[in-house]
């Protein structure tokens, strides 16, 4: 009697330090298992390479975990990041761009910025205000957002030669990728933010108890348009980094299935999909987890496809521990 | 006869806090066994492991004659327990006929849910207790009273040994808990065991053979309900003497009735809606004016229309003489109005949040410093609520979720009172909290009008509203019928206003 209930503790033990853990466990797994298959994978270069792909991963899930925290989605950061991308070479490379190289570039980070700011209102007030389910409200621009790029690029790949822009994909402090930094910079300040600010508790308690958060007099409509918002943004700014790390804009590539990635790594951080938790240091665990799955597929030759699949069954494996340590 | 359930030396922990030391209970066959103690006994936890929703950590359970090990409230249901948790597991979205026949669903073909059965079964159920609603409404669209008495229907209708209550009549008035009476009754002597779990000692004289006595996690006692008196069941609950009890009387709203000029509410005519067509009231201040009324009558449609929730379709609210239109509760709290809602579950606690979290949850933008929260101010409000008020938990960063019920309406109540309002709605601010708790909250309440504050009660307990209110406007389908004003309310005469109406229209 004692000893089967000792066990039973013992499991309910275990399955909430995986939940707890998990994603750190998962992470020791790739990398002891590629440190002994992989070639060359305790290499600096090795190191940056994953740096300089994980951070647009990484900026597109913590914006994602915001707005899993009130309990929606986002499928539109991919078009969003399309969008802000294929703008900024169109500003730096304009007539006026070219004659006010400074105002130029400053013009080429905030206008493609500023046009994820108004997707991220747009797709806050569709479903804040019009109360429109997040997964369909954010479809209109996943579908649209993507498209409205094209269309200013004609459908063309955009080359380009401007240092100081690409300096975003490819500068680097301490030998290390910038965007590295930028990323942790942000997942700082957006720790702060949830954990410190009235906007973070009204976020967290608008996930946990909608009805409730807005009987205690908590601003519904603002904080959710607020999520949103930041997810654009930090899309848009995801955008602008894929575009640096290429010194070309491809509208109809960059960003693309971004949503699952920024998802599969949000979810696998520990985001609940009904809201009410905003782990911002897991999205980056998630994101690097994520990454270096896909990299240790590429490296030992395996197929995208197989890759997609491995994808599908991490997050798989992270709903699965989620929905296990229910009590 | 073999007794049909017995529990012994059940012992509980949550991470390391004991919540069961050494519980037993046992129920006899066809018997009406209650089930009383303090809030945090530890009365529904010994529930749920009885269903198997937890697992004991140690102890004996014979269910039926035969060792039970139940890891599941499904295996609890097919081995013939049913249970009206206290926070209701309904699903709100769904229609009242799925939530009733919800996993033995009729079938045609042997696979196909026989929808028109479906209803036809719930109808005959629900009409047991005397409700005729559409069945095919999503259950959430009703009251909590009457989503009460479909869970009940549903526990009821399961074909159990033992049919387990807790608190099953926490939201319910006195015509619909005759109601459940008679059900309880009728199931005794069809020789099923009702577990029946309540703060209301009075109703345990009325349908109990027996008591048992839970007191910090313990079994304290055990009773013939004939033997004992309500005195002597308090006194065990608390620990306590009964002399000394006795000597500080048994409710604490009653008092202060100064001279009320100054107005700070006045509603004139207010509508919303179908549910609440003609309403008007004043409130002064220092006074508790109190919502009479039976179910559906538009008591909670009267609160929501001040607190900013549902827009005014004509009338006026004048707030302290200015004209007062809110179109959101944010306004309403900045105007210094609380509202302690009436679901606690749906409409009061986040639940995956802390104490401290959930109790400064209104009053967040005044604890704004330097663009974020001010933690320390924080910490220290919530611990003079957590002690001014008793509430039980662990620490202040335990979640919400774990604290016994009538620990999360004081944490509610908290809630409202640190936000420091000049009118408080407090929608049945005692449910679900024990004699002792309710004491103090109604003390709590009564320093708080006498501060020259103001309140709005409604509360299904009569005793409270006549004993606590110095007026009662009485409600009826949704219109302010007429007003009663203290000294001079007794029970009889509010009963006799709310009939009164109810004649009238039937
Ligand atoms: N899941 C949980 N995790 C941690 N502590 C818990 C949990 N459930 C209950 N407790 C604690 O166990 C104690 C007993 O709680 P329980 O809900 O059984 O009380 P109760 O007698 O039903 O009270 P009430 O009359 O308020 O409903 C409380 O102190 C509560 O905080
Ligand atoms: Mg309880």
């Amino acid at each position: 009697m004692t000893s089967v209930t000792s066990e039973e503790t013992m499991r309910t033990d275990y399955t909430s330090r995986l939940k707890d853990h998990g994603g750190l466990i998962a992470l020791a797994v790739i990398l002891v298992f590629n440190i002994i298959v992989t070639p060359n994978f305790l290499q600096t270069q090795t190191l940056a390479v994953n740096i300089s792909q994980v951070a647009t991963i990484a900026i597109v899930a913590m914006g994602m975990t915001l707005v899993i925290a009130t309990g929606g989605i986002d499928l539109s950061v991919g078009a969003v990041m399309a969008l802000s991308g294929a703008l900024a070479p169109l500003i730096f490379l304009s007539d006026f761009g070219q004659a006010y190289p400074v105002l130029g570039l400053i013009a080429a980070l905030l206008c493609p910025l500023l046009a994820a700011l108004v997707c991220g209102l747009f797709n806050g007030i569709i479903v804040s205000v019009l109360k429109v389910q997040p997964i369909i409200a954010t479809l209109i621009l996943f579908i649209s957002g993507r498209g409205i790029a094209q269309v200013l690029t004609n459908g063309n790949l955009q080359t380009f030669s401007n240092p100081e822009f690409s300096y975003l994909g490819t500068g680097k402090i301490l030998g290390f990728p910038f965007q590295g930094w930028l990323a942790l910079a942000i997942a700082c300040l957006l720790f702060w933010v949830v954990n410190r600010t009235i906007f973070g508790r009204y976020l967290l308690a608008i996930g946990g108890n909608e009805r409730a958060a807005r009987l205690a007099g908590g601003p519904v409509r603002r904080v959710k348009i607020g999520a949103y918002v930041i997810c654009s943004v930090l899309s848009g700014l995801a955008g602008l980094i894929v575009v640096a790390i290429n010194s070309a804009s491809d509208a109809a590539r960059n960003g693309n299935l971004m949503e699952l990635d920024a998802i599969a790594a949000a979810v696998v951080g520990g985001a609940l999909l009904h809201g009410g938790k905003a782990p911002i240091f897991g999205a980056i665990l998630g994101a690097v987890i994520i990454q270096l799955v896909k990299y240790t597929l590429l490296a030992n030759g395996v197929e995208d496809e197989v890759a997609l699949i491995a994808k599908a069954a991490i997050i798989l494996a992270a709903v699965y521990i989620q929905q296990a340590r229910k009590e | 006869m073999a007794p049909l359930l017995t529990m012994t030396g059940i012992k509980k922990h949550f991470g390391g806090v004991p919540a069961l030391r050494n519980a037993s209970l046992e129920i006899e066959p066809g018997e009406v066994h209650a089930l009383i103690g303090q809030n945090g006994a530890g009365k529904s936890t010994l529930i749920k492991i009885l269903t198997g929703l937890y697992r004991r950590d140690e102890g004996e359970v014979t269910f039926a004659g035969a060792p039970s090990h139940l890891s599941s409230p499904r295996e609890a249901q097919n081995a013939g327990i049913a249970t009206i948790y206290q926070e209701l597991n309904l699903v709100p979205l769904r229609s009242v006929s799925e939530n009733v026949v919800m996993g033995q669903e009729p079938k045609s073909f042997g696979f196909m849910i026989n929808w028109p059965e479906a209803h036809k079964r719930t109808r005959e159920i629900l009409s047991r207790f005397g409700i005729e609603i559409d069945v095919t409404a999503p259950l959430g669209s009703y009251s909590t009273a009457i989503q009460q008495l479909v869970a009940i229907a549903r526990a009821v209708s399961m074909d159990a040994k033992l049919v387990i209550m807790d608190e099953p009549t926490s939201s319910l008035d006195s015509s619909e808990v005759e109601i459940l009476f008679g059900v309880v009754r009728e199931l005794k002597s069809s020789g099923v065991s009702v577990l029946y779990v309540s703060h209301f000692l009075d109703e345990l004289f009325q349908i109990c053979d027996r008591v048992t006595i839970m007191r910090d996690g313990q079994t304290v006692g055990c009773r013939e309900i004939t033997d004992t008196s309500k005195l002597d069941l308090i006194a065990a609950m608390l620990g306590r003497n009964a002399k000394e009890i006795e000597a500080e009387g048994l409710t604490e709203l009653a008092g202060g009735s100064a001279a009320f000029d100054e107005v700070v509410l006045a509603v004139d005519k207010v509508a919303t809606g179908p549910r609440l067509s003609d309403f008007s009231m004043s409130l002064h201040r220092g006074e508790i004016v109190g919502l009479g009324g039976l179910l559906g009558s538009g008591r909670t449609e009267a609160a929501r229309s001040i607190f900013g929730l549902d827009t005014l379709t004509s009338g006026t609210i004048r707030l302290k003489g200015k004209e007062f239109k809110p179109a959101e509760p944010s306004e309403a709290i900045r105007a210094r109005i609380g509202f302690l809602t009436e679901d606690r579950k749906a409409e009061g606690i986040v639940p995956d949040m802390s104490v401290r979290e959930n109790l400064t949850l209104a009053l967040l933008p005044s604890l704004r410093r330097n663009g974020q929260i001010d933690r320390d101010r924080e910490k220290e409000l919530v611990d003079e609520f957590i002690r001014k008020l008793g509430i039980k938990t662990s620490h202040m960063d335990q979640p919400i979720r774990e604290l016994s019920g009538g620990n999360q309406q004081k944490v509610l109540l908290a809630r409202w009172l640190a936000t420091k309002p000049d009118i408080l709605i407090l929608d049945e601010p005692t449910r679900g909290v024990d004699v002792g708790a309710k004491r103090e909250i109604q003390a709590i309440i009564r320093t708080f009008v006498d501060e020259g504050h103001a309140v709005i009660l409604i509360s299904s307990e009569f005793e409270e509203l006549v004993e606590g209110a110095n007026r009662i406007v009485v409600m009826h389908e949704g219109k302010a019928v007429s007003e009663l004003t203290n000294p001079g309310i007794t029970e009889n005469a509010l009963v006799r206003a709310l009939a009164h109406h109810e004649d009238a229209t039937t």
